[in-house]
Parts: structure tokens; C-alpha cells; sequence
């Protein structure tokens, strides 16, 4: 792979690797005995692997300057493993916190084990690490395609994917050494944040020179949807990150915003990430997948548009819906309640227009479990936009907030539709840029189908329950005008619940294992297959 | 129509679509965030709101480390059966030194934000220890590392001085004898503890939290805990202190 880039990417690529090596001497040096150090260390070994793999092929021939009239997928394999990997590492650690709210003592004394912070290991491992490398590399897959160029350079690919997975790696080893922010969604220190945005730009940045060497007039609607992922999360990711290091030379900070104007600043972020995160970049996906896999055309253009503009203006006033009946003033949340409900009308003109697609395909939905996972994936979508506005409605706030039906809303769009459409789009990708006829296993998808589809209901059912079991018995008064439960009360009619969603998890979890074995056999089969690189030799416009 | 056919050529080209989203998408945050800053009525003043002792604050801290927000919130809202469970509603002000806020958004264990003073310092070391222990069907993890591992002091300067610079009105005798005041407040019969009164006001607790003559995290913990809710009294008698500049 490495001994793909010219002479002068390899130089680039070698300066890069010995300035990441010399990051991390520093901030092993000077952290000391923080936790800071640790980090470092990760930096500087990432950094040598990288030093000694360039350098190994420094001197190597150049590469054949007809791959540059093909795409450019080395990025995208390698983007597909790591998002499986993350995967599967954090949904076991998803399901070992289920568990824990069974079994506490799961935890054997162990102060990494402990719930608080295998919590956002979770959270953070799905999302960020997970969705993220699956955005970043579909991303890589859809640009080239949707504008018939290769990427503009093969560097930057690199950087964006290594430097985002350090990114993660620091994160989530963060958290197990206590390091965190508490921010919820944004929970790594300033030196991790910096960092991000250096990727961050330098994504868009290949993003765009991609564009621009596009052989076609118009840019595709998934690559608005990219695009808007891109450029959203970096504002948001900016301003909420905004925080003061205690020292330069240690790891803790303090945030900049406090109270009431932290605590929106905070869920303005936290709900767009939902939005731009967990629902642009994977509305990009679902736009170029789905119809591929159904070979049918989008069914309404008009709709897009509409829809596109609909989702980045309505979402970004929607996040003080989190904070309904507290210390925020009540016209910021009445704003937020009215957004959150208008929010609906583009929500289901997507899910709309990806299930009116599917019009004139149903066979291939009911025959093709790839293009199941994106049809069950838009139905969800549809489904957790509904709940979710629902939910910002003030009095069903009231009734919901605080419980477990915020978790199983947030499931029901995490594994209902973010996995479900990754899912998808990589059992379509895969045989693609690997050059296979087809997947190692059909009938291994239809499990992992099957599974991940139980698993998902099982899930946001036993949590539906639980939330609004939760909700009813906190405000529950008997004949002599007190409250009739306790808190622990309230807790212990949990347990059921808790037991349901373990099981759940389970089968979620196993789904994804069975995805991991079936695509590692498909990559590993039937080597030296030629690729199916559909050349572009026209100029860019 | 020509709102489509303006469309048709926007996303000809990638500069204005980016140029576009950064628009349609700031409108939202400009509106509604701003005004939190400049509108004076969003924050209430309080006449007797303190600041986080530094020993009160290395216990926020562990706090966060150990991810307590996720299950705990710390804010109650204006809802009947909120207040008869929990205390007084939350008001705006009494956060207003919180860099991050600990609102939190879920209650797998009860909202805490008036926690101070409803249990015993011993019940709270035998809590954290072992939550069964006190609660037999609780499901909250234990942390029993907290009564052993030693409380970092010697940079708590640095902390007081960056929230200062954040805007929390720490003074100079503050930051220059925080790891001091630290120890004095869970060490009372110390030479240091008539300063921590002196500087952060009669109403402060000093006492031994663990319950152990060594300084450790709990005692940290344990003093945070007991001053949830307690920072200012005005939400307990509302009507003669809650006054709008």
C-alpha cells in the first residue's frame, strides 16, 4: 500500500511520521506522571511503526502512474477492517455495561472497570470510532464515485484515517485512565480536541479538492450530506471543546462555558452530534447505497433538496429540548420544543424518499439482506425522528426525561439506523473495492440480518418499558397526597428490563461478530481477483 | 420554479454548498445561545452564593473522572413530584461556577443536586465502599480505591487559577493557599483551618470526612457531596433572597 505514493508523498509521509513520534516524546516528556504520558507514548510508537514502514519503502520503485486514472481505494479497505474492529471491541463494552446494571459487582474493584467510565468507552466507541471510520471511508468510496475522480491525493487519505483512529485511540484509553471531560459526547481533554481539529480540516480540505476535480456538472446529494457532516461537526466540535488546560503539561482542563450557558452550549453540541454525526454523514451513505443496491433512481430529486436544507437548518436549534423544566430560560426551550416538532417534516421527507425508492424493488428487499439492512435502516430512521420529536414535546419530557427511554430512543437510532445503514452500505462496498463476485457468505448476511434485527427490538422494546415504567413511577401519588414510591423502588422494577436489554445486546453483538468472520472471509478468499475500477479518464470539468 | 433552478446551480459549485450549510446551520446556535450571555435575568444573583473550597473541588473532580454523571443528575425540575422528592428546584445561579455543569441527563440513581447534609459523612464512606452494604438492592458500582488512594493537593493552586481566569472570583489568598486549605478542611484541629473559614465563610464544613487521620480521595468525595445543594441557602427561603438586579 505504502508503496503506492510517489517519491514526494513518501518524503511528506516520512517528515509527518517522525513530527507524530517527536509530539508524543514531548508530551511523554512532559507529562510526567500524568496520565497526559501515556498518550504520548501512543503517539511516539504510532509514530516510529510509521517512521519504519515508509522508510522501508523509501527507496522502493515508483508506482505506475496508470493507477492514477483509477480510484483510490487502499483508504477504504482499511477504513472498513478498523470500523469492524471498533465495532465489535465497543459493543462488547456496550454489553458488559448492560450487564453491569444487573450484576454490579462486574466490575471486579477494579477502578478501569467501573461503570462511569466504561460508559463513555461505549458511547464514544460506537459513534466516534465505529460510525466515524465507517463515514470516513465511505465517504472516500462515494466522493470518487458520485464524481467520477480519483481522491486528489494519496496522503491525505492517510492522514485523515490515522490520525482520526489516534484520535479514538486517545479517547477511549483516556477514559479507562480517568481522563475525560464529562462532557457527554465530547468527553476527551483539549490536547485530543486540538488534535481533531487538525484532522477534521484536513478532511474537508481533500473533500473539497476531490470536488473539484469532479467529471461531472453537478455534485451528488450524498456528497451535500458529507459535506455538511464535515463542516457542522467542526463548528460545533470547536466552540464546545473551548476549554483552559490547568497546565500545558497535564491533561485536565476546565471547559470555558459554566452553568446554564455550558449546559446549552453542551446539548447544542450533544444533539447535533446526533444530527450531523449520526444522521447527515449517514444520510450520505444511505443516499448513494440504497438506490445502487436497488437499482432504482432516487425518487424525488425536489425532495432532497428540501429535505437537505430542512435537516441543517431545523436541527441546530432543537438541542435545549434536553433541557426542558430546569434552570434554562423558558424561552430557549419553547424554541427548542417548536424546532424539534418542525424538525419532522424533513426527517420523514429522507426517510420518504428513501423508502419510495425502494418502489419497483421490494423483490430485491425481500430476496437481498444488504439491501434489507437499509430498508429496516430508513424505516428507523423514520421511526427514531418520530420519537424524537415526540420526546422534545415539553409534557412528554416531563414523563420521559431522565429515564431509560432516552437510552432506548437513542438505540433505536444507534443500532436501528446508523448500524443498520453502515451495515448495508458495507456489504455492498465490500465485494466492490476487494474485487470479489459477491460476499464470502450470503447466507451468513441473512444471520447477521436476523440477529442484528431481534437484537434491536428486544433492545428498544425492554427499554420503552423500562423508560416509561420509570417515568410513571417517580410521579406516582397515593390517596394520602405523597409519593407513592421510592426511589429504590423505582429501581428495582428495573431489573427485568435491565436482564431484557442484556439480551438484546447479545444478539446485536453477536450479529456483528457473524459480520466480522463473513467479511474477513470475503477479503481473504479468492486472491489477485482484478478489481472492479471503472476508469475515468475524462478531465476534470 | 426558481428557488430549484438557484438550487441547480448551488450545487454546481462546492465552495457556495459549504458556504450555504455554514449559514442555514449558525442561525440556530446565534439565536438561542447568545442571549444567555448578555441577558441578565438568565443567571439569578445570590447574595450568599460561595465558591467550591479547594478540597470540594478535588472531589468534583474525582467526580467527573469516575463518570458519576452518567447515572446522577444534578438538577431538579420545576415539577411537583420532583420537588417533593428531591428539594427546592434548581436554580440557574447556583451552577453558575460549574466548569462543565453536572446536570446530567439520566437517573439510573437518584438527582443529588440537594444531597448535602441528608446522610451522615460515615454513610457515604460505607456507601461508596460498598453501596450494598447500605443499600442492599443498589446497583451502583463500588469504589473502594477512594479510601485508600491519597488525595493530589500540590497543584490545586493551578486549578483555582485557571477557574479564575474562566471567571470564577477566586483571590489570590485562595489560590496561594489552596493545598493548604485542602488539608485543614478535612483535618479541623490543623493549624490551617481557621484560613479555610476566614476565606470561604463561616457556613464551611471542616470536618474529618473519612473519618481517618490520612488526607484521601474520599475525604474529597465526601466533602463534595456534602456541599451539593449547599452552596447558597436561597432556594430554601426563595422569596426573601431571589432578588433580579
Amino acid at each position: 500500500m505504502i508503496s503506492h505514493l510517489t517519491r514526494t508523498e513518501r518524503n511528506v509521509a516520512m517528515t509527518l511520521a517522525a513530527l507524530l513520534a517527536l509530539l508524543g516524546l514531548t508530551m511523554a516528556a512532559v507529562g510526567n506522571h500524568d496520565p497526559m504520558a501515556v498518550h504520548g507514548f501512543m503517539a511516539l510508537g504510532l509514530g516510529l511503526v510509521l517512521v519504519f514502514a515508509v522508510g522501508g519503502v523509501l527507496e522502493e520503485p515508483l508506482p505506475n502512474p496508470a493507477r492514477l486514472l483509477q480510484y483510490y481505494d487502499d483508504p477504504i479497505k482499511v477504513g472498513i477492517v478498523l470500523a469492524m474492529i471498533w465495532g465489535v471491541f465497543a459493543m462488547a463494552i456496550g454489553l458488559w455495561v448492560a450487564a453491569l446494571m444487573v450484576w454490579p459487582d462486574a466490575t471486579f474493584g477494579q477502578a478501569w472497570s467501573s461503570y462511569g467510565r466504561l460508559r463513555p468507552v461505549h458511547t464514544t466507541g460506537v459513534i466516534f470510532a465505529f460510525g466515524g471510520n465507517a463515514l470516513i471511508a465511505t465517504s472516500f468510496h462515494v466522493m470518487q464515485r458520485t464524481c467520477r475522480a480519483r481522491l486528489a491525493d494519496q496522503l491525505s487519505p492517510w492522514l485523515v484515517l490515522i490520525g482520526y483512529n489516534l484520535f479514538c485511540l486517545w479517547a477511549v484509553s483516556g477514559y479507562f485512565m480517568g481522563i475525560t471531560q464529562s462532557k457527554e459526547y465530547a468527553e476527551p481533554e483539549w490536547y485530543a480536541d486540538i488534535w481533531l481539529v487538525i484532522v477534521w480540516v484536513t478532511y474537508l480540505v481533500l473533500y473539497l479538492r476531490t470536488l473539484k476535480r469532479r467529471a461531472e456538472p453537478h455534485i451528488y446529494v450524498a456528497n451535500w450530506y458529507y459535506l455538511a457532516f464535515i463542516v457542522v461537526v467542526a463548528m460545533l466540535h470547536i466552540v464546545n471543546a473551548a476549554a483552559l488546560p490547568v497546565s500545558w503539561t497535564g491533561a485536565k482542563s476546565y471547559p470555558a462555558f459554566s452553568g446554564v450557558q455550558d449546559a446549552m452550549v453542551q446539548w447544542w453540541y450533544g444533539h447535533n452530534a446526533v444530527a450531523f454525526f449520526m444522521t447527515s454523514g449517514f444520510l450520505g451513505m444511505l443516499y448513494y447505497y440504497l438506490p445502487v443496491r436497488a437499482q432504482r433512481p432516487i425518487f424525488s430529486y425536489r425532495l432532497s433538496i428540501l429535505s437537505f436544507w430542512g435537516i441543517t437548518f431545523f436541527y441546530l436549534w432543537v438541542g435545549s429540548h434536553h433541557l426542558h423544566y430546569t434552570a434554562l430560560p423558558h424561552w430557549v426551550q419553547t424554541l427548542g420544543m417548536t424546532f424539534s416538532v418542525m424538525l419532522l417534516v424533513p426527517s420523514w421527507a429522507s426517510a420518504g424518499n428513501a423508502l419510495l425508492t425502494l418502489n419497483g424493488a421490494w423483490h430485491r428487499v425481500r430476496d437481498d439482506a444488504t439491501l434489507r439492512f437499509m430498508f429496516v435502516a430508513a424505516v428507523f430512521y423514520g421511526l427514531s425522528t418520530f420519537e424524537g420529536s415526540f420526546l422534545a414535546i415539553r409534557p412528554v419530557n416531563a414523563l420521559s426525561h431522565y429515564t431509560d427511554w432516552t437510552v432506548g430512543h437513542v438505540h433505536s437510532g444507534a443500532l436501528g439506523w446508523l448500524a443498520m445503514v453502515t451495515f448495508g452500505a458495507f456489504y455492498s462496498v465490500i465485494p466492490q473495492i476487494w474485487g470479489r463476485p459477491a460476499m464470502y457468505s450470503p447466507k451468513l448476511v441473512e444471520w447477521h440480518f436476523w440477529l442484528a434485527l431481534a437484537g434491536l427490538l428486544t433492545y428498544v422494546f425492554a427499554l420503552w418499558n423500562a423508560g416509561i415504567t420509570q417515568g410513571l413511577m417517580w410521579r406516582t401519588y397515593n390517596d394520602a397526597g405523597t409519593l407513592n414510591y421510592s426511589f429504590i423502588d423505582s429501581m428495582e422494577a428495573m431489573r427485568p428490563y435491565y436482564i431484557t436489554r442484556v439480551v438484546g445486546g447479545s444478539l446485536f453483538l453477536a450479529g456483528i461478530c457473524v459480520g466480522a468472520v463473513n467479511i474477513w472471509l470475503t477479503v481473504r478468499g479468492a486472491r489477485n481477483a482484478a478489481a472492479d475500477r471503472p476508469l475515468s479518464p475524462q478531465p476534470a470539468e | 420554479m426558481a428557488l430549484f433552478k438557484a438550487h441547480y446551480n448551488l450545487e454546481k459549485n462546492s465552495i457556495a454548498l459549504v458556504i450555504g450549510i455554514i449559514l442555514a446551520a449558525s442561525v440556530g446556535g446565534i439565536v438561542e445561545i447568545a442571549p444567555l450571555f448578555t441577558i441578565d435575568e438568565t443567571v439569578e444573583t445570590l447574595p450568599d452564593m460561595r465558591v467550591y473550597t479547594p478540597l470540594e473541588l478535588a472531589g468534583r473532580n474525582i467526580y467527573i473522572r469516575e463518570g458519576c454523571y452518567a447515572c446522577h443528575s444534578q438538577m431538579i425540575r420545576t415539577l411537583r413530584d420532583e420537588v417533593e422528592r428531591y428539594g427546592p428546584y434548581s436554580l440557574a445561579a447556583e451552577s453558575q461556577y460549574d466548569h462543565p455543569m453536572l446536570w446530567g441527563s439520566k437517573r439510573t440513581g437518584p438527582d443529588i443536586a440537594r444531597l448535602g447534609g441528608k446522610y451522615s459523612d460515615d454513610w457515604h464512606v460505607a456507601h461508596l465502599i460498598n453501596p450494598r452494604a447500605v443499600v442492599p438492592t443498589s446497583i451502583m458500582p463500588a469504589y473502594p480505591w477512594l479510601a485508600t488512594a491519597p488525595l493530589a493537593v500540590d497543584d490545586l493552586g493551578a486549578h483555582l487559577a485557571a477557574l479564575r481566569t474562566l471567571g470564577v472570583p477566586y483571590t489570590d489568598e485562595m489560590i496561594a493557599n489552596a493545598p493548604r486549605d485542602a488539608e485543614a478542611q478535612a483535618i479541623p484541629d490543623s493549624a490551617g483551618a481557621a484560613g479555610v473559614t476566614e476565606r470561604y465563610g463561616e457556613a464551611t464544613t471542616l470536618r474529618r470526612f473519612s473519618g481517618t487521620p490520612r488526607l484521601t480521595e474520599m475525604d474529597a468525595v465526601v466533602a463534595f457531596l456534602q456541599v451539593l445543594g449547599q452552596l447558597t441557602q436561597a432556594p430554601y427561603a426563595p422569596d426573601a433572597m431571589l432578588e433580579q438586579p
